[in-house]
């Protein structure tokens, strides 16, 4: 889909091991495949169906969505940081479109 | 909510899950089935859960809700009164601080939410909280 | 409708359907985003004369939907700020030039949220949006956009944000003078089956709940705003024609003279409140 922006806000570890809240939200209508349009018709389902959060590879947090999840995601959790590195945040859209944003830890 | 809603809620979600009881209304069915499919058909307990989420909504559309279950392995958010009661799954990984997350979430109407945790022995914890959604005035 | 039967009409919308206790914030709360503090009550200007303290609609909302303005992150409002800045740069139409290419950076437009809309060379009064699509078809020779199409939306939503923090400040004396009386006129106007005028609800009321809702002022220094119930952010005409409309009266156009004249009105009636844009609503 196009235009589809992701935002991601990551506190900076200052030590290994620190604790870091993230936070990230992606421009998304989330269709839910419930709605009409002017004329009646079902407007087709369209939605972000996974988010993932990686660090350095490792896993963070791994989201299952589903319609009921508001239009713009928007998710908040916390990371441990075990060395420098980086974050990958990854958004699976139903289109097969896939949007990624990044966030590097240095200490 | 007050506790005895919530007590009996939670009472009979899980002895229907428990004695695979299907309860009367639709939705709820739906509810049960969506959460036999989370726990594998196992018991809940309740407990072990936060939950923050306004008691009161100001629109259904957006409603911020947070879950923390200290230990979990996975969470979920079922929202009863949807048409679909799956709301989110949140999986955590090994590199999870704890195994917390907020999100936002659309409410059709005043209902439940109602969240499971599996705990990393691999039994079940489960919690509701009623959200009262109303409806705005003006404006389109 | 005689005085009493309104009232009554009033008294049935205001009480008689809370079913569940209202959504109600900290109406002490201060507004305060990134060490920034926003002027949410003051004086109100001289010429209002029924109201003596002026109001941000943030003020009546709960204290979720408070909070979502009050971090940019959790703000989706922002995510027009950002799809706006990049719109400014952007070159399109015929003359080969971007908005950036004669404003130079963003930020020059700092001040001009506060003082829309305001009369133009020719005598005419012009909302922000006339101002752009302006510059987009007669110096750009650009394609005009939607009054609430997306990059519109962007657009306005990121200019106004340039005078976020700053007082409004809408001249409505001189060749303004003529619109901003036709903007009160409307304003105290009675609309539609309900027969209710802006005032019945936002001057005699703020502070109670219509329905679930708190009444707010009215006021406008928050747009453009993010409202829950759009899912979206949307134009001071969006929500001026829902608010007659809800009245079950026929409403005006979006970017119509009436509507323009209105918000010149209702804008002055916020006169020294801050620009909140983009602010968040129900
Ligand atoms: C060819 C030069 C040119 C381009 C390109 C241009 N403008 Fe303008 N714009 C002007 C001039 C000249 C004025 C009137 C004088 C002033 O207020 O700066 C103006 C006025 C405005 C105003 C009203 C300012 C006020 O103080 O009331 C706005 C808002 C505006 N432009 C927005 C835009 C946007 C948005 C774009 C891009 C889509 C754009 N302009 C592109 C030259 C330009
Ligand atoms: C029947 C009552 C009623 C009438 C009449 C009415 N409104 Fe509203 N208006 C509301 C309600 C309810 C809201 C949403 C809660 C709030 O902010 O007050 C609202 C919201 C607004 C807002 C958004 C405020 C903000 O902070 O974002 C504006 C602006 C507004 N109204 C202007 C008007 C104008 C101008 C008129 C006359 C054309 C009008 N309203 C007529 C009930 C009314």
């Amino acid at each position: 889909m196009e235009g589809v922006r992701p935002r991601v806000r990551v506190d900076s570890a200052t030590e290994a091991g620190a604790v870091v809240e993230v936070k990230t939200l992606i421009s998304h209508p989330m269709e839910s495949g419930l709605r009409r349009d002017g004329d009646g018709n079902l407007i087709p389902r369209q939605i972000i169906n996974r988010f993932t959060a990686e660090y350095n590879g490792e896993m963070v947090i791994d989201v299952t969505l589903e319609p009921a999840i508001s239009t713009n995601p928007y998710f908040e959790f916390d990371a441990t940081v075990p060395e420098p590195g980086t974050f990958t945040f990854t958004w699976y859209d139903d289109d097969g479109d896939v949007y990624t944003s990044t966030n590097d830890q240095s200490f | 909510m007050n506790l005895t809603r919530r007590q009996a809620l939670i009472t009979a979600l899980s002895a229907a899950a428990v004695a695979g009881i299907l309860p009367r209304s639709a939705s709820a069915q739906s509810l049960e089935d969506a959460m036999a499919a989370f726990t594998g058909g196992a018991e809940a307990s309740e407990g072990g859960i936060i939950i923050t989420a306004p008691e009161i909504a100001e629109n259904g559309n957006t409603v911020p809700v947070e879950v923390e279950a200290e230990g979990a392995a996975r969470i979920t958010i079922f929202a009863a009164g949807n048409p679909n009661p799956g709301v989110v799954t949140f999986a955590f990984g090994p590199l999870a601080a704890v195994s917390r997350a907020s999100t936002r979430i659309r409410l059709a109407e005043t209902q439940d939410v109602v969240v499971v945790a599996e705990m990393a022995d691999g039994s079940y914890q489960m919690a509701a909280q009623e959200v009262k959604v109303t409806i705005g005035g003006c404006g389109g | 409708m005689p005085g009493n039967a309104r009232r009554a009409t009033m008294a049935v919308l205001l009480a008689g359907t809370v079913m569940v206790a209202p959504a109600l914030g900290d109406e002490s709360a201060e507004l305060v985003i990134d060490g920034q503090v926003f002027v949410t009550r003051t004086e109100a200007p001289e010429h209002m004369e029924y109201v003596p303290e002026i109001i941000s609609g943030w003020v009546f909302r709960s204290d979720e939907t408070q909070a979502v303005q009050m971090d940019d992150f959790d703000n989706p409002g922002m995510l027009y700020v950002d799809e706006g800045l990049d719109l400014w740069t952007q070159v399109d139409g015929e003359a080969g030039e971007s908005c950036a290419s004669c404003h130079g950076d963003a930020e020059s437009m700092a001040g001009v949220r506060t003082q829309m809309p305001h009369v133009n060379e020719d005598g005419e009064l012009w909302a922000m949006e006339d101002y752009v699509n302006n510059c987009r078809t007669e110096r750009m020779e650009a394609e005009a956009w939607g009054w609430e199409s997306g990059p519109m939306l962007a657009m306005t939503t990121m200019i106004s944000y340039q005078s976020r923090g700053l007082p409004m400040n809408v001249q409505i004396d001189g060749e303004a003078q003529e619109y901003w009386e036709q903007g009160r006129d409307l304003y105290y106007t009675r609309f539609g089956q309900l027969n209710l005028s802006c005032a019945n609800c936002h001057e005699d009321n703020y502070g109670n709940m219509l329905r679930a809702d708190h009444l707010s002022q009215g006021q406008l220094n928050g747009f453009p705003v993010y409202r829950l119930k759009w899912a979206g952010v949307g134009s001071i005409h969006r929500r001026l024609r829902g608010c007659i409309t809800d009245t079950r009266a026929e409403t005006f156009g979006r970017g119509s003279d009436e509507l323009t004249a209105l918000e010149l009105y209702v804008s002055s009636r916020g006169n020294g409140l801050s620009v909140e844009a983009p602010s968040v609503r129900n």
